[in-house]
C-alpha cells in the first residue's frame, strides 16, 4: 500500500516519517512511503492537525507522533 | 499558606546547609533563588502540561472546527477564544487549522479569535506566570488574553476582509471519524507530550532562571525602574516590539521578566511584553502569508498589538 506522511516540514513531521520508515522496515514490507507537503493535498485528506499518517487514503493518525510500535500495529491491522 | 513553601525550604536547605554558602550574601541569595525557581517551574510544567494534554485529547482541532462552524459571531468569538486556551499552537499546523476553519464555514472573525488565543494563552506561559508571579497575575493574564482575542476577532469580523484570504477550496471533502480513545491512550499521549515539551524547553528555563538569579542577587532595583518603570510612556510599546521576535523562547524569557518586575518594571509593561512574546510571533506571520494577503496579516497584527498595548497601559494604572 501507499503510506503518506502529511506535514509542512517541521521537526515533528520528520520524526513521523522516520518512525514510519522504521516500522515498515521492521515488518519486512515494501510499502511506498511518500511525503506530502502541498497544502492543498493535505487539506483534501480533511486533516487539520499535523503531522498526519495516511495509508491508502485512510487517515491513521493526526496531530500526534505515533511510535514505531504503534505504526506497526496500525499497518498490521489495516 | 503558600503551596510552594516546601520548595523554598528545600532550596534553603540545599543552599545553606548542603552547599554551606553563608546566609544573606549575594551569592547565597542568587543560588537559593535559582534552586527554588527551577524546581518550582519544572514541577508545575510536568503537572500542568500533563493535565492540559489529557483535556486536549478530548478536543482535537477537527472537533473544535465542528463546534465553531455552528456558532454565530459573539458567541463564536467567545467560544473560540476559550477553546484556544487548551489547543496547542505550533506554527506548522497554523495553515491547515486556518483553512480547515474557513472551509467548515467558521466565520473569519471567529477564526481569528482562535488564532489569537491559541498561542497567547498557552500552558508554558501560564506555568511560568503561576510559578513566578503567583496565581493572581496568571489569572489577569488569562482574562486579558481572552478579552484581546475576543475583541480582535469581533473587529476583524466587522471589517469584512474575506477577500484578503486566498481561495483553497478542496474538492473531495474527506470526513474524519473520531475513534474514542481509551484512557490508556490518552495517558500515553499526555506523557509523551509532556516529555517532548520538557525536552524542548529545559535548557531555556535553566539559562533564563540562571540569568534571572544573577540579576536578582546582584543588580540594584532602581537601575531598571529608572528605564522601564510605569512613568515612561514608551515602556509598553517598546516591550511589545522587543517581544515580537522572541516567540520560541518564551520559556527562558519569562524568568528574566519576573526578575525585572521585581526590580521595578511595572506590571502592565510586563504583561504586555509577555503577550507580545506569545501572541505576536514572526514565524506565524510568515507562514500565514501562504493563505492570506500581507494586508490582512498587518491588520491582524495591528489590532492584536493595539489590544496588548491597551492591556499594558491599563494595568500600569490599576496595579500601581
Amino acid at each position: 500500500m501507499v503510506i503518506k506522511i502529511l506535514g509542512t516540514g517541521c521537526p515533528n513531521c520528520k520524526k513521523l516519517e522516520a518512525n514510519a520508515i522504521e516500522a515498515v522496515k521492521q515488518l519486512n514490507r515494501k510499502d511506498k512511503i511518500i511525503k506530502i507537503t502541498d497544502i492543498k493535498e493535505i487539506m483534501d485528506c480533511g486533516v487539520m492537525s499535523l503531522p498526519a499518517l495516511v495509508a491508502d487514503e485512510k487517515v491513521l493518525s493526526y496531530g500526534i507522533i505515533p511510535s514505531v510500535e504503534d505504526i506497526k500495529k496500525m499497518i498490521a491491522n489495516f | 499558606m503558600d503551596i510552594f513553601y516546601p520548595i523554598q525550604l528545600l532550596a534553603d536547605w540545599l543552599t545553606y546547609d548542603v552547599f554551606s554558602i553563608a546566609k544573606k550574601t549575594l551569592l547565597g541569595n542568587a543560588i537559593d533563588f535559582f534552586i527554588n525557581d527551577t524546581i518550582k517551574i519544572f514541577l508545575l510544567l510536568v503537572v500542568i502540561i500533563f493535565v492540559v494534554s489529557i483535556i486536549r485529547s478530548f478536543l482535537p482541532p477537527e472537533k473544535i472546527k465542528n463546534i465553531l462552524s455552528h456558532k454565530g459571531k459573539y458567541t463564536g468569538n467567545i467560544l473560540a477564544s476559550f477553546l484556544g486556551i487548551i489547543t496547542p499552537f505550533c506554527t506548522c499546523s497554523a495553515i491547515p487549522l486556518f483553512l480547515g476553519f474557513v472551509e467548515a464555514g467558521v466565520p473569519l472573525g471567529v477564526t481569528f479569535s482562535f488564532l489569537v488565543a491559541s498561542p497567547m494563552i498557552n500552558e508554558i506561559a501560564l506555568v511560568m506566570l503561576f510559578g513566578l508571579f503567583g496565581w493572581k497575575v496568571a489569572f489577569i493574564y488569562i482574562v486579558s488574553g481572552l478579552v484581546v482575542a475576543i475583541v480582535s476577532g469581533i473587529i476583524i469580523g466587522k471589517l469584512k476582509v474575506e477577500n484578503l484570504v486566498y481561495d483553497f477550496k478542496s474538492k473531495n471533502k474527506a470526513k474524519l471519524g473520531f475513534e474514542s480513545l481509551t484512557w490508556e491512550k490518552r495517558i500515553t499521549y499526555a506523557r509523551g507530550y509532556t516529555f517532548d515539551i520538557l525536552k524542548k524547553v529545559w535548557l531555556f528555563i535553566i539559562i533564563g532562571v540562571g540569568i534571572g538569579a544573577w540579576i536578582h542577587g546582584y543588580i540594584p532595583a532602581d537601575f531598571i525602574a529608572k528605564y522601564a518603570g510605569g512613568n515612561n510612556w514608551y515602556a509598553v510599546p517598546l516591550a511589545i516590539l522587543i517581544g515580537i521576535p522572541l516567540y520560541s523562547n518564551a520559556a527562558g524569557i519569562i524568568p528574566l521578566v519576573s526578575v525585572l518586575t521585581e526590580k521595578g518594571v511595572s506590571m502592565g509593561t510586563t504583561l504586555a511584553f509577555m503577550m507580545a512574546v506569545t501572541g505576536l510571533s514572526l514565524p506565524e506571520f510568515l507562514i500565514l502569508k501562504k493563505v492570506m494577503k500581507t494586508k490582512l496579516i498587518i491588520i491582524f497584527a495591528g489590532i492584536v498589538g493595539v489590544g496588548i498595548m491597551c492591556t499594558g497601559y491599563l494595568f500600569n494604572i490599576i496595579l500601581k
